[in-house]
């Protein structure tokens, strides 16, 4: 049996996943072999998260219910890592609304 | 057409400029179709390299807030999904010039649909990776503006903004574009005078044909092209005027307002789309004046939670202070599809509060998500186009009504102080038949040309649109000296608030309290401190 991991992190950067945001994130999942997965409900659609054109086009604002899915090697480990860079609001200060 | 042409849009970033027009949108250099298509495919790939290095090499050179716009740019310049329909045309026998184009476009319309007014803002950077590779595949000359020209055109891409030399001074003029765009933020950061939404409203022709300097005013949100010696001479006048106070104004921005004998005055600013807040440090001001909702109205008719995190973002932002929201004020010189008229004489006709209370459901959903936020901070409401009681009092009673509903359904809200907006002479001239408002909100560009007879937007009356005759400043004394009798808070919320030659005159009017744009609060500080009152 392969590997699967789901978790669901709320969205609490000021402009949600978006540019400088979505750098991040896809950069990060782009480290692991699993293919990850985004989705703004439970039941999809489901995006690539490796994709940065891919999560852009989710267009997930600031207060959105953000579901992560990986599957393949290492998917635990991807879930847990992208959950905690949402959570960690993409580590950007107070300074994030500024510029971004 | 001959004579000068005054186009006005919206100030994105003040400050003034005198250049040759440069036109951005001149049409792409010829691109030569390949033999086959997996010729056209190598094009492509060597295109998107080469736009790709070009950014890797602009990254050098800038600043953290550009190097993060350039960075997304690589970053979905790298990734292949954005290419693949294009790479599929290709296979299908396209060229790759046009099949680039297509798939980008595809891709810019998502992003121009969207409801969130950030997102939306990002079609700016597409359309600037579209260009770039484009831009490579044509092996256009890659014409440079000339030094201290205006930029003019549709849009404008960041990474045009960054190859461009300011030093010598120069501008930008959108018929489009966003105050909210990357562009918008790099240009305020800089200081470079950018003024957006200027439209092709009245023009004979393209005015990038039009030979001759044109005069940049992004004080006010204007331009002036084929101008003559006198408006020149005036030009120069406001330019080197808004260059000391800048100098100036700079030391009073952090500081409380206060006029030269040390009365206290509060300055508070006006934004138009939620996101205006994001440069502005609250500490520098007392509070949001004025909030507009008609940006929330520019597509189509927004729906109760789209209004309710807009109104709630900025609650947030004021913490304790005060934000003043006005309801939906289309109509007039601000159609909106599906929710405005056509009429012959608009600004006369069905605008604020008129077609709010004609229209009920649209307004009642505002209302609901007003009533909702009002939870999140400090806010007031108030209505525009206020001409009789009657209206006011229809309005609170929907108030009240959907607050009733909202408590029966148990969802959070709160009742927020409702005043008028007094920009109809029958308010400013017998204020005492509205003492039941909460409060005043003079709003001087309305007051202004419906007391002088003299449209905003026609330069052929400009003369005659002043706030400062004596009319204007008569009624304004009136409706404070009435509001301070009665207790009723008084403030002002138009152009004239931002305007240091007024700013004199409306506070010897007895005004304490203006609402001007973020641009001009520091200069507005400025001014306040130079009168004795």
């Amino acid at each position: 049996m392969s590997a699967s991991a789901e978790a669901s992190v709320l969205i609490t950067h000021e402009v949600g996943l978006h540019a400088r945001p979505s750098v991040k994130f896809t950069k990060l999942a782009k480290t692991f072999a699993a293919d990850v997965e985004i989705a703004l409900a439970a039941n999809g659609p489901w995006f690539d998260a490796k994709s940065i054109v891919k999560v852009m086009a989710a267009k997930a604002p600031k207060g959105t219910v953000l579901h992560i899915r990986a599957s393949g090697d290492g998917a635990d480990d991807a879930v847990d890592a992208l959950v905690e860079l949402v959570r960690r609001d993409f580590d950007e200060g107070a300074d994030h609304v500024r510029t971004a | 057409m001959s004579g000068p042409h005054r186009l006005q849009g919206i100030s994105a970033s003040a400050g003034y400029a005198e250049g040759p027009l440069f036109d951005l949108d001149r049409t792409a250099a010829h691109y030569t179709v390949r033999a086959t298509a997996a010729d056209e495919k190598a094009a492509l790939e060597a295109a998107i390299d080469a736009a790709t290095a070009r950014l890797a090499a602009l990254i050098e050179t800038a600043d953290s807030a550009a190097a993060d716009i350039l960075e997304f740019q690589i970053a979905m310049l790298g990734d292949d999904a954005l290419g693949r329909p294009a790479f599929a045309a290709i296979h299908a026998g396209q060229p790759a010039d046009r099949a680039w184009r297509q798939a980008l476009d595809a891709e810019i319309a998502g992003y121009d649909a969207s409801d969130q007014d950030y997102f939306r803002a990002r079609a700016a950077d597409i359309r600037d990776i579209r260009d770039q590779v484009l831009r490579a595949l044509t092996e256009d000359g890659d014409v440079q503006a000339p030094a201290g020209a205006i930029l003019y055109g549709e849009d404008i891409a960041p990474t045009r903004f960054l190859e461009t030399d300011w030093s010598c001074g120069g501008g930008i003029a959108l018929k489009a574009g966003s105050t909210a765009s990357h562009v918008a933020m790099l240009a305020r950061s800089r200081g470079v005078p950018m003024v957006v939404g200027l439209g092709v409203v009245g023009l004979g022709g393209p005015p990038a044909k039009l030979a001759g300097p044109a005069l940049l005013d992004a004080e006010h949100g204007g331009i002036v092209l084929s101008p003559s010696r006198a408006e020149i001479d005036a030009f120069r006048r406001s330019s080197s005027s808004f260059s000391a106070r800048r100098d100036l104004a700079g030391t009073f921005l952090a500081r409380p307002a206060m006029t030269k004998t040390g009365t206290a005055v509060r300055v508070q600013v006006n934004i138009a789309d939620p996101s205006d807040v994001d440069g502005i440090d609250i500490a520098t001001c007392d509070g949001v004046g004025l909030m507009r909702t008609e940006f929330l109205f520019g597509k189509a008719l927004p729906d109760e939670e789209t209004q309710y995190r807009a109104y709630r973002k900025v609650l947030e932002w004021a913490g304790e202070k005060p934000v003043t929201i006005r309801t939906v004020d289309a109509g007039g010189d601000k159609p909106v599809p599906g929710f405005t008229v056509k009429e012959g004489n608009p600004f006369l006709g069905l605008r604020g509060i008129r077609l709010s209370l004609a229209r009920p459901q649209v307004f009642r959903v505002q209302i609901r998500a007003l009533l909702r936020a009002a939870v999140h901070g400090s806010l007031k409401v108030m209505f525009p186009m206020i001409a009789v009681v009657e209206e006011y009092r229809q309005a609170v009673a929907m108030f009240a009504e959907e607050q009733a509903m909202l408590a029966a359904r148990g969802i959070a809200h709160e009742m927020p102080p409702l005043g008028i907006m007094v920009e109809v002479p029958s308010v400013a001239i017998v204020p005492e038949a509205f003492a039941e408002a909460a409060f005043f909100s003079i709003g001087s560009n309305d007051l202004t040309q419906y007391v002088m007879a003299a449209a905003r937007d026609n330069a052929a009356v400009a003369h005659l649109n002043s706030v400062r005759h004596p009319a204007v400043l008569r009624l304004v004394a009136a409706v404070t000296a009435f509001g301070e009798r009665e207790g009723i808070p008084v403030s002002l919320c138009g152009d004239a608030g931002g305007d240091p030659a007024s700013i004199r005159s409306l506070l010897e009017a007895g005004l304490r309290d203006l609402s001007v744009a973020p641009a001009q609060l520091a200069m507005a500080k400025a001014a306040v401190a130079d009168v004795s009152v």
